[in-house]
């Protein structure tokens, strides 16, 4: 913090309403959505016409609430489902990628490495279209060939997890990597020393090390897949994870359950961001 | 011990190649491909650069392209200038707890899916939204005032989005920077505007290339903001490959456009990264 | 000496909450003069400094650069200029754009300031390096750049807060002497900050102790060393035998003390409150004392101990003693004429020093 640069008063209050403003506009959109999810009107939208549970809790067209409504729930799960396989995947992958760029030297690390970066700088719709296509083609050539069915290679959860996971995998490999750079094979070197086998020194030593980067990964990971819209509304199939069934809402104009679901999407990604950001800072 | 080490290597390395060639390899060639597919008959296909020509025959196509990409450039450009102030402040003006909280606080509506951002973005500015009711409240105005479907609401939703993936890499360099630096400056004569301009601008140049970069890709692929806070005509580049691939089967001018944007993306990286001798790695690892 | 001095200092002070960093400071450096502030890390001068410099502004007082007072004026509008502890040398410009940016930020043309760097980098012994990066100067030419940066805008009158602190002993030693060239080069008013006494002493013309905020003694370094006016300055700058002892007599200006331990000194009073009874420090210098193998004529301060330790040091050796009568530990300079070069742990020595080496201050 810079104390010894004298600024005007003028200034300084400028300035302070400035970053004030700045974070009135950041919390706006999101208190909007939560205080309109107790609204008790079928609109979104002002007048206010008081207080109520309906959208989370209600049963009577047309006030269903989150809990009552099916095709919501339903999505949630769906997303739920996922979001475990694709933080699964990519936290296990994303380990071995960082065990192999930490620990390995190999021609063509370089150039794998920049391939590894590649899913970042992809737009997210276009992944989508690319495995599309690609998975689709294959199914053709696959049935042609065999006259079977190959429906894991047409739009649907496989192929959603698949999208997701192709590019999720980047961040949990940097989030690993950076972890597994810090580590001192000293220790490692200890307990093959001591007469571990190397896979057991690893597994005694080296992974808890790593434990909680795989943790603050696998959350990101979770976070990532539940919020990831553009890819997977290309891949989406006819079970639509929770992103996908409420755009479609959306575009329709809906009551404030969209609202109640949005609150309730708000306080568990705080809580799932908090997460990752404590597990990230238990490592130090 | 050597062979055991060659398995070792090959067991870490077959997850790697399995991901990178069948999900991102693959599938790009495959569309290449595809895109340069021209249809001649029921099942029957020519290889021709006929969905290219297409392309740029067809103003619409290319015009939707390149307001794209200038709307892209804008809504970085707006990032930047109103994040630099927030990252400055977070990193130079204050500190310990206060620093802990703003930063969270910046990061915290990031963590929230981007539909539910948008969709608070629709609440307050549709015709019956929020913004419209109080204007009409205040007596601004006396009908409902309709402020989305605009390109002021595609920008406002845009720069929204946009905005943790310039602050945070702003922070990040700017909290590297020695205050005695920037004392100095001060010292030995500089103005507060010549502090910036020849100190302060010039250490935060990797995060404010890496938060541009990341800006502007994210915007050139964004798909939700312009559709939901632009409306059914946006013309977002997005929306054509969407509306080629879900409505119109044409699967071939599909892949050609998402070929385009897939070059235009890259090319901005690289010129990017060029520009100012930045490596991609280095730059990503910032975000 | 009507001469309006560069910098005055009249009873500044600065609290920060509840803590007074500095307090009541009045000081003023004539012309020309290399002036240190000593004292130990948190006792005040990097904020007494900053306060110079302009980057913190005093709580009360008054600061005089060539006889105006600069406390209202901005850090970048005053007439000083500061090598900080790292140097903040600009990582993002070359040699000649860090020297050269004080002139430019004034407005100077482009061909005036190339000259003007290419001078004041000569005048440093750096000629013909502006065009090259920071990162290429080892950590002496980096300070020497660091000096040419403030000096091309002439200065009345250039801070250094600790600025051979990061480098290491050899270079730190060779720096010194360099700095003071510099300064009597320059003939600027140069005010220097430092916990390291040997860099005070070596370079400086005055030199202030700081302790607590206060201003303890300000002097030449023969002043401060030979009469520190107050305990805290005898045990801090060089090094000294200190006794806890109770004044059991008072003459003309002598005192005869009791120590803790039970030996009878002489002393001069170097403070004031020393009445009979009171509890008191006495300071003793380890070459002030006397080594002898035979009995000496026991005017002043005598005795016979044993040789615990020889601390081999070249020209710095030491020799801890275990006195006779009080069992107190007491280090001596070992004498370099080579009659105690034999001297092993366990000999029995005699010992003497003379009362008005014995410098006594009221404890508290």
């Amino acid at each position: 913090m810079i104390t010894g640069i004298p600024q005007s008063g003028a200034f300084k209050w400028t300035y302070r309403a400035y970053v004030a403003l700045f974070f009135i506009f950041l919390a706006l959109p999101l208190v909007t959505v939560c205080v309109f999810a107790f609204n008790d009107s079928v609109f979104p939208s002002l007048p206010w016409e008081g207080f109520t549970w309906a959208w989370f809790f209600g049963d009577e067209a047309p006030y269903i609430g989150v809990f009552h409504e099916r095709p919501i729930l339903r999505s949630i799960v769906t997303s739920g489902i996922v979001a475990f396989w694709v933080s699964v995947l990519s936290v296990a992958v994303g380990t071995c990628n960082a065990f192999l760029f930490v620990r390995h030297d190999f021609p063509g690390k370089g150039l794998l490495y920049i391939l590894m970066l590649l899913p970042l700088i992809i737009p997210g719709i276009i992944l989508g279209i690319s495995i599309l296509v690609f998975s689709s083609s294959v199914a053709n050539t696959l049935e042609d060939a065999t006259g079977l069915w190959f429906d894991g290679l047409r739009p649907g959860l496989i192929l959603v997890v698949l999208g997701q996971f192709s590019f999720i995998t980047t961040f949990a490999t940097l989030v690993i990597s950076a972890r597994l750079q810090k580590f001192d094979p000293a220790l490692e070197e200890a307990a093959l020393n001591l007469g571990a086998t190397r896979w057991g020194a690893v597994r005694a030593v080296t992974l808890p090390f790593l434990y909680p980067a795989m943790g603050a990964a696998g959350v990101v990971a979770v976070l990532m897949s539940f919020e990831n819209f553009n890819t997977t509304l290309m891949l989406v199939g006819s079970d639509a994870p929770l992103t996908i069934t409420m755009f479609d809402r959306l575009k329709l104009g809906s009551t404030p359950v969209l609202n109640a679901v949005s609150l309730l999407l708000i306080v568990v990604s705080a809580l799932l961001g908090l997460a990752s950001l404590l597990l990230e800072k238990r490592q130090d | 011990m050597a062979d055991r080490s060659k398995l070792t290597f090959y067991l870490l390395l077959a997850p790697l190649l399995l991901w990178l060639v069948t999900l991102i390899i693959l599938p790009h060639v495959g569309m290449f491909i595809v895109s340069l597919r021209e249809k001649v008959g029921v099942r029957e296909y020519e290889t021709s650069f006929a969905n290219y020509a297409v392309f740029f025959n067809e103003p619409l196509y290319w015009n939707t392209f390149a307001r794209t990409a200038y709307m892209s450039v804008a809504s970085t450009v707006l990032t930047l200038l109103i994040g630099f102030p927030i990252a400055y402040y977070i990193a130079k003006l204050t500190r310990g707890r206060s620093k802990t909280t703003l930063f969270l606080m910046c990061l915290i509506p990031f963590w929230v899916s981007e539909l539910v951002r948008t969709f608070g973005w629709m609440i307050l500015l549709r015709e019956t939204g929020i913004f419209s009711s109080l204007l009409q409240y205040v007596g601004l105005a006396d009908a409902p005032v309709e402020m989305l479907y605009n390109d002021a609401a595609i920008m406002v939703g845009l720069v929204y989005t946009s905005m943790l993936f310039m602050v945070v890499p702003l922070v990040t360099t700017l909290d590297s920077l020695d205050d005695s630096l920037i004392e100095a400056g001060y010292d030995l004569g500089a103005s507060g505007i010549a502090i910036l301009r020849e100190i302060v601008i010039p250490h935060a140049m990797p995060g404010i290339v890496s938060g541009c970069i990341v800006v502007f890709m994210l915007s050139l692929g964004n798909y939700l903001t312009p559709i939901l806070l632009g409306g059914k005509d946006s013309l977002w580049f997005t929306g054509l490959i969407y509306s080629q691939f879900i409505t119109r089967f044409n699967w071939e001018l599909g892949s050609a456009f998402g070929f385009l944007l897939l070059g235009l993306s890259s090319l901005i990286v690289f010129v990017g990264l060029k520009l100012t001798r930045q490596s991609l790695g280095k730059t990503m690892a910032q975000t | 000496m009507s001469e309006t001095p560069d910098l005055e200092c009249r009873d500044i002070c600065k609290s920060f909450d509840d803590f007074r960093a500095v307090d009541n400071v009045s000081f003023a450096v004539p012309q020309g003069k290399f002036f240190s502030i000593l004292g130990p890390s948190g006792c005040g001068k990097t904020t007494l400094l900053r306060m110079i410099a302009g980057f913190q502004k005093p709580t009360s007082g008054d600061l005089l650069i060539k006889g105006r007072s600069v406390v209202d004026v901005p850090p970048n509008k005053r007439p000083v200029s500061m090598v900080f502890q790292h140097l903040a040398l600009f990582p993002m410009m070359n040699i000649g754009a860090n020297v050269g940016f004080g002139l430019r930020q004034r407005g100077v043309n482009k061909t005036d300031v190339k000259k003007q760097v290419e001078r004041v980098l000569e005048r440093v012994g750096l000629g013909g390096v502006a065009d090259r990066a920071v990162s290429s100067l080892s950590g002496g030419q980096k300070q020497r750049v660091a000096i040419a940066r403030c000096m091309v805008l002439e200065p009345d009158v250039l801070l250094l807060d600790e600025p051979l602190g990061a480098l290491d002993l050899k270079l730190r030693e060779h720096m010194k002497i360099e700095l003071k060239q510099l300064q009597s080069e320059f003939n600027t008013t140069f005010v220097y900050i430092t916990h390291d006494q040997s860099e005070a002493l070596v370079m400086s013309d005055q030199i202030a102790v700081m302790n607590r905020g206060v201003f303890e003694q300000v002097g030449t370094a023969k002043e401060l060393y030979y009469e520190p006016q107050t305990a805290f300055v005898a045990g801090f700058v060089g090094e000294a035998n200190r006794f806890a002892a109770t004044v059991e007599e008072t003459g003309d200006g002598t005192l005869t003390l009791r120590t803790d331990a039970g030996r009878m000194l002489t002393g001069v009073a170097a403070g004031q409150g020393l009445a009979r009874g009171t509890a008191a420090q006495v300071f003793v210098r380890p070459e002030a004392v006397r080594l002898s193998r035979a009995p000496q004529d026991a005017t002043g301060n005598a005795g016979e101990g044993t040789v615990q330790s020889v601390l081999f040091n070249g020209a710095n050796s030491q020799v801890l003693l275990r006195d006779g009568q009080s069992g107190a530990e007491i280090s001596v300079a070992l004498p370099q004429t080579g009659e105690f070069r034999d001297l092993q742990q366990g000999d029995a020595v005699h010992f003497c020093w003379s009362p008005d080496q014995t410098r006594v201050y009221a404890d508290g």
